[in-house]
């Protein structure tokens, strides 16, 4: 649980306070203002009404630099941000041609496949030559190569399941997945701090969602006796089915979720387990299979799981394996498989190649390497800033770490002043995060090394006591060899 | 009351009759009412000024806190205690019993879900066709050379060496895929330039990419459209449009497909519903060219329409982008309608560009306004950067030979009039959609049915013709009430035998397989 100590409380609260009072006094000048000229809408209502767009308006854009940078190179461990102007207070915001290298703390690149791989990247030209960009068609149409077939395969094998069937994108693979297998008469019940995807799906099945609180199995437990002992609201029918949707680590806490309660809660009660792996798949596990294996869970308990390739594997697309009848049925009636455009071949090949580099088929072990350089970058990571006294998020193992920041000024105080030294980190609000809870979200990767770590740690120390969110006392300076936790730490992890 | 004239003047009387002792029998009876009268009323005088006293006695005043404290003061306090008195009591409510442990646990146990997916049949296990080379006009399937009439390729894109060229240096040079949403450093130079190039291709002020051509429409619609809003759409339109407008939670309206009566019979019906609609936004969502059955919307009536009920048009232009028009600007080019007059227009450039992902343009305040609220581009990565570049590079082409949709156009044209005589089919597409939509003439009465003999003949088509074309397929989730049939995307790429030898193998394959259902 985030501990939120009083004072910062009141501040942040008092800052919100603030800057919603000056929104609203310009947003009262804007009115009178607007009053006085002509409305050139002629009876149609406004697009955009007022109140929807007052937190964009008005907050958001005072720190819009903060977000959206573009970048004009590959997001490998250093990379080039593209710098912006603005000419009107930040309203829009215009492209130079200057270019600064920053070391990359943002990008999801955990094993460090995002740049041109030695062994993936001719493959994947080979695949585009052979198989063009894309295929124009439907996967039931024209659009299932011998590289889609041979994808599926792989992923099946590497995830641990029969089958599989993949997507050409993870967001529309939650959406348009929950509403084939679920519908009116079933009961969603998904974790308080699921990704929009899954809430998007969970919306468009038609089946009643309730929620339980964030990573608590005994709330799961209670929620489920519960609702199987009340029946369908107002009928009291049976429910049809029910399915418990989690995530294997969740990105903006970097907790990973307790898998072995839930299975075994929703083993003891029948209930189906559809597991979103994400941030966790290629990042976590001994050989990179996500959190069954670090956890020990037996892939053949969790009835769906699902994945994506955009962070580990530096592709593009999700995935859904599960038993054979289940993709069967997918394959026949999913919409994503039946009216969108397949994977792209060039894709397809990196997500295969990458696998075999994880699974050290390509003939060398940079498989190993890269699993193991990322488990030593994360918890040497983390330990350094917690002992520099900043308030870091989530589990050992976890490549995600958000440092809490709260103040809404601190957030474009800590982003610039870091760009300013070249490090790009990437900050979060409202609304991806509670009002209160601002943070700083960084995301190690394999292909960082030693020196990039120091000198980030050197820049985030030097900025965060210039701004202020050292909120736990600092530890005496002990030598950087140091690997494991501290055990005093673990008090402040999710619990 | 001061009757006291009339008293001595009654007195008198009786005085003087009592003196004079003439029996006078009605002023008697007056009389003796009269001291009746008075007496009662001298009794009550005496009392009201003897409670008066009482109660202006010094010992009877009471001065609360400076207040005055009358007599009904006593009666109203009466009651407020009555009052709360009432209050107090505890309404009846039956008692209520929670179901013990012991009882959920045997729920519990009792309950049986049903299996997650329903038993399989037979036509769930087909398998589509594998192909073995990229999706040109001619593809390689089981070892065999087809003609290929199942890839939305219409500018012939696929393979094209200045594509090729673009996507491999973007490879080269940028890895593959983007690592992150659009917010958060995943916003490659390349999407701004492909954003720029879409907008000025197009003429509009603004353009936003999607990193997949399902999703652009159903984050678009979520965006601008809540609960409360009007939204007219055709029945015919896909899935994408269809999740949208569930997940905007907004009224919705069907009109019959590409009918544009009903299109006008159902705005006049709902403009007349809701006359005080100041913040109700009224939308009009179509297809340029229908996925479903290769109609194509006359944008200028509902032109026309819209603005005569003052609605919004979201138009999808997935199909017609590189296709209509004679530079292939769509269908605002088409039906010379300027482009501004269309509030939201989305396209998935999986079809003529030949790349993956979509885009959605218009005016810069609803572009954006779907930077920050759009759901499938703020929580999702963005597109893979050599896809944008490949996207770039087609306009590009596009641009500088207009003739690919002039040539588009003659193989359209070649295949209508090859199919016309097709028995058992005809043609229930738009002469100038590059969809070309076949459907059975007699139905076999169930959609299965139809699927089944559409399966036979496509399956036929492709094993002894070498012409791979597909039957549309439907998802259980999908609401869409048109007929299913058979749809083969022309491209320009395809020489004129290829077409001419699609339309004799069809016509041998129907001949056969439809011998039991053509008409008289």
């Amino acid at each position: 649980m985030i501990t939120i100590p009083y004072l910062t409380a009141l501040s942040t609260y008092f800052s919100y306070g603030l800057l919603f009072a000056f929104g609203q006094f310009r947003d009262f000048f804007r009115k009178i203002f607007d009053w006085w000229q002509a409305s050139n809408l002629q009876g149609y209502a406004p697009i955009c009404l007022g109140l929807e767009d007052f937190y964009i308006r008005r907050l958001y854009l005072r720190i819009q630099d903060c977000f959206g940078r573009p970048i004009a190179s590959a997001p490998d461990a250093w990379f080039d941000v593209v710098e912006r102007y603005s000419n009107d207070n930040n309203k829009t915001l215009k492209r130079t041609e200057k270019i600064s290298r920053c070391l990359n703390l943002g990008s999801y690149n955990y094993l460090g496949f995002a740049a041109a791989d030695e062994y993936c990247t001719p493959r994947v030209i080979d695949s585009l030559n052979r198989f063009s960009a894309s295929t124009c068609s439907t996967r039931v149409d024209g659009g299932t190569t011998t590289l889609h077939k041979e994808l599926e395969e792989c992923v099946a094998n590497f995830v641990g399941k029969p089958a599989a069937v993949v997507f050409g994108m993870g967001y529309v693979t939650n959406s348009a997945i929950l509403p084939v297998i679920i519908g009116k008469g079933g009961l969603i019940i998904s974790d308080s701090l699921n990704h929009n995807s899954i809430v998007n799906g969970a919306r468009g099945s038609g089946a009643t969602i309730r929620v339980f609180q964030h990573n608590t199995p005994p709330h799961l437990e209670k929620v489920l006796r519960e609702h199987i002992a009340e029946g369908q609201p107002r009928t009291h029918r049976p429910w049809k089915k029910i399915i418990v949707v989690v995530e294997g680590i969740y990105s903006m806490e970097g907790e990973i979720c307790k898998l072995p309660e839930i299975v075994a809660i929703c083993k003891k009660y029948k209930a189906y387990v559809y597991l979103d792996e994400a941030h966790s798949i290629g990042a976590v596990g001994k050989t990179g299979r996500g959190v069954c294996e670090l956890l020990g869970v037996d892939t053949a308990d969790v009835d769906i799981m699902m994945g994506t390739f955009t962070k580990s594997f530096g592709s593009c697309g999700g995935y859904i394996a599960g038993s054979k009848e289940l993709i069967q049925y997918l394959k026949y009636t999913c919409p994503a498989h039946l009216y969108a455009t397949s994977i792209s071949p060039p894709a397809a090949q990196q997500i295969i190649s990458s696998i075999k580099v994880i699974l050290g088929e390509d003939g060398s072990s940079r498989g190993a390497q890269k699993l193991s350089k990322i488990r030593e970058n994360s918890n040497f990571f983390r330990s350094e800033l917690q002992k520099m006294g900043f308030e870091v998020l989530g589990d050992n193992d976890s490549p995600v770490m958000p440092i809490m920041l709260y103040n809404p000024a601190k957030i474009p105080a800590f982003s610039r002043e870091c760009l300013k030294q070249n490090v790009a980190v990437v900050t979060v609000a409202f609304p991806a995060t509670p009002l209160l809870l601002a943070r700083a979200r960084i995301c190690i990767s394999a292909s960082h090394t030693k020196e990039d770590l120091l000198k980030a740690l050197e820049v985030i120390s030097q900025v965060g006591d210039m701004v202020g969110i050292k909120y736990f006392p600092a530890e005496p300076m002990k030598q950087l060899q140091h690997q494991h936790q501290q055990p005093g730490k673990d008090t402040i992890k999710s619990e | 009351m001061d009757c006291s004239p009339v008293k001595t003047a009654i007195l008198g009387g009786w005085a003087k009759h009592k003196l004079n002792s003439t029996p006078d029998p009605s002023v008697c009876v007056v009389a003796l009412q009269v001291a009746m009268e008075s007496a009662a009323l001298n009794f009550v005088n005496t009392t009201l000024n003897w409670v008066t006293l009482a109660l202006d006695a010094p010992a009877a005043r009471a001065v609360v806190f400076g207040v005055h404290i009358g007599g009904h003061l006593f009666v109203e306090v009466l009651l407020l205690v009555v009052i709360l008195f009432l209050l107090s009591q505890k309404s009846y409510k039956p008692p209520k019993r929670p179901l013990t442990k012991k009882e959920i646990d045997e729920l519990c146990d009792e309950w049986v879900p049903e299996s997650l997916t329903p038993p399989i049949t037979e036509e769930m296990q087909s398998e589509p066709p594998v192909l073995e080379s990229a999706a040109g006009p001619h593809a390689i399937v089981n070892g065999k050379e087809v003609v290929n009439f199942a890839s939305a390729n219409y500018l012939g894109f696929i393979g094209h060496e200045k594509l090729r060229d673009s996507c491999t240096f973007a490879l080269e040079k940028y890895g593959v895929g983007s690592c992150g949403p659009r917010g958060f450093y995943g916003t490659i130079d390349v999407h701004l330039d492909c954003e720029a190039k879409i907008a000025n291709f197009l003429g509009t002020t603004d353009s936003i990419l999607y990193s997949y051509g399902l999703s652009t429409m159903f984050s678009a619609i979520p965006c601008f459209c809540k609960k409360g809003d009007i939204i007219v759409v055709d029945e015919g339109v896909h899935w994408g449009i269809q999740n949208g407008l569930y997940l905007s939670r907004s009224t919705i309206v069907y009109f019959k497909h590409n009918d544009m009566e009903s299109l006008e019979k159902t705005l006049e019906k709902i403009t007349a519903k809701n006359q005080r609609a100041k913040k109700l936004r009224r939308y009009i969502v179509v297809e340029a060219v229908y996925q479903n059955s290769g109609q194509i919307a006359p944008l200028d009536k509902i032109i026309k329409l819209k603005e005569k009920y003052r609605f919004r048009v979201l138009l999808d232009e997935s199909n017609s982008i590189g296709v209509l028009g004679h530079s292939g600007r769509g269908l605002t080019e088409y039906c010379r309608v300027p482009i501004e007059k269309i509030d939201i227009v989305t396209a998935s450039m999986g079809h003529a560009l030949a790349t993956e992902g979509g885009f959605c343009t218009g005016s810069a305040r609803v572009i954006d306004h779907q930077r920050l609220s759009s759901s499938g581009y703020v929580f999702s990565a963005s597109l893979p950067p050599y896809l944008a570049s490949a996207a770039i590079t087609a306009i590009d082409v596009l641009e500088q030979n207009p003739d690919l949709t002039s040539k588009l156009k003659e193989n359209i044209a070649i295949l209508w009039k090859g199919l016309s005589d097709v028995q058992g089919l005809s043609i229930a597409s738009n002469p100038e959609s590059p969809i070309v939509f076949l459907r059975l003439e007699k139905s076999t009465g169930s959609v299965k049915g139809d699927l089944q003999l559409l399966e036979d003949l496509a399956n036929r088509a492709l094993k002894e013709a070498s012409v791979f074309v597909v039957v549309s397929k439907r998802s259980t989730v999908d609401k869409c009430p048109l007929p299913v049939g058979i749809r083969m995307f022309v491209s320009a790429a395809h020489s004129e035998c290829d077409l001419l030898k699609a339309c004799s193998s069809l016509k041998k394959v129907a001949g056969v397989v439809l011998k039991d259902h053509i008409c008289a």
